[in-house]
């Protein structure tokens, strides 16, 4: 339980965020690195591992917010502007629907382009849609954008942490790191 | 009457046609499909080709006199996408540049069961010639004979998908061709 005002984010949340996080960044520079390469064997498995990872990333989203609507985060400092706040909170809501957009139009746009995802190659996931090469390419472009928004608001996110605890010095970025002791 | 021999032998040759059931026939293409699929990385994957050729001679009371011969244009895989089709006709793949047809012909077919048999021959793809037994049920409606079967077969057998490309952890081995073929039928 989190208390209202308490200082940190829950050890779960804390974990979640970070093992999230890394997946997230690791799935969108592997993203636009195999979308380049030759066909084949390995750009195959890489497909198939950037959509497992997908699915993964979906899953912990998920979670995540299952956890953040039960568990209340902690206060934002008393010094920020109503403005930095209103940014705040309309970023994190923009996230997690980035989060969820982001595998869901890579698993729709998988389906048009007729590759089902097998998640671990053992569980398949049913296709919502059918093979459709041009609702393929819509959806590959669709995919594409919302990774780029993902990866502009992941920057964005991570620049605004950095600037509470430079330049504001604030405890909001210690709320989300184990390790750094708050300051106030 | 004596003025029109030509006429009444027409006339003769026109009532007689059924008999001529053994005349060889083409497919009708729109309505008959060759189909495969496989496992990519356990993922089931399908394909066709559009275009191919068939001449059959078959007689479901006599099968044991059956010709048919099969011609598959490799050129004309449908993957459902461009960059997957250009690979299939690559050298490791099917190397349609050297060789653009699949030819298969059935050599023996024999009845299995009431409108189901089972066709016996060499299936050619790539330089490699191998027998297989392809079982098949027909069905006989308006007009329309309907051939319909499945038969397994392993790509590396054949070459196709040689090279790195030989990794069946990635690509399976075994690739299912799942055919029809619909013919106009002479006998009633």
């Amino acid at each position: 339980m989190n208390l209202p005002g308490s200082d940190r984010y829950t050890p779960t949340a804390i974990a979640l965020h970070w093992v999230a996080g890394a997946l997230i960044l690791g799935n969108l520079a592997f993203g636009l690195y195999m979308v380049d390469l030759p066909l084949s064997p390995a750009k195959l498995k890489y497909y198939s591992w950037h959509k497992w990872a997908g699915v993964t990333i979906f899953l912990l989203s998920a979670a995540r917010l299952v956890w953040r609507i039960t568990h209340a985060a902690p206060a934002l400092p008393a010094t920020m502007p109503a403005w930095q706040r209103a940014a705040a909170n309309a970023s994190h809501h923009l996230l997690y629907a980035l989060f969820f957009a982001a595998p869901l139009t890579g698993w729709l746009f998988s389906s048009a382009a007729g590759f089902q995802t097998v998640y671990f190659g053992v569980l398949p996931i049913p296709d919502l849609l059918a093979k459709d090469p041009a609702l393929a390419d819509t959806l590959k472009l669709a995919h594409r954008f919302v990774n780029y928004s993902l990866a502009a608001l992941v920057t964005v996110h991570a620049a605004a942490a950095i600037k509470h605890h430079v330049v504001d010095g604030d405890d909001v970025l210690a709320r989300m790191l184990p390790f750094l002791k708050p300051r106030t | 009457m004596t003025r029109f021999p030509l006429l009444a032998a027409c006339a003769c040759l026109a009532l007689a046609m059924p008999a001529f059931a053994q005349a060889p026939q083409k497919v009708v293409a729109e309505k008959s499909h060759i189909r495969f699929g496989f496992k990519q990385m356990n993922v089931p994957v399908e394909g066709r080709f559009r275009k191919f050729d068939a001449t059959v001679t078959f007689d479901p009371k006599k099968p044991e006199a059956t010709k048919a011969t099969f011609e598959v244009d490799l050129a004309s895989i449908d993957l459902g996408n461009a960059e997957g089709e250009t690979e299939a006709r690559r050298k490791p793949w099917l190397f349609v540049e050297a060789f653009p047809k699949a030819t298969f012909t059935a050599s023996t077919v024999k009845a299995t069961g009431p409108g189901r048999f089972e066709a016996t021959g060499p299936l050619a793809i790539k330089g490699v010639t191998q027998t297989i037994t392809a079982p098949f049920t027909l069905v006989d409606a308006g007009g329309m004979r309907t051939v319909e079967g499945q038969f397994p077969l392993r790509r590396l057998q054949f070459k196709v998908g040689d090279g790195p490309w030989a990794d069946t952890e990635t690509v399976a081995d075994e690739v299912v061709v799942r055919f029809r073929f619909v013919i106009p039928s002479t006998t009633k």
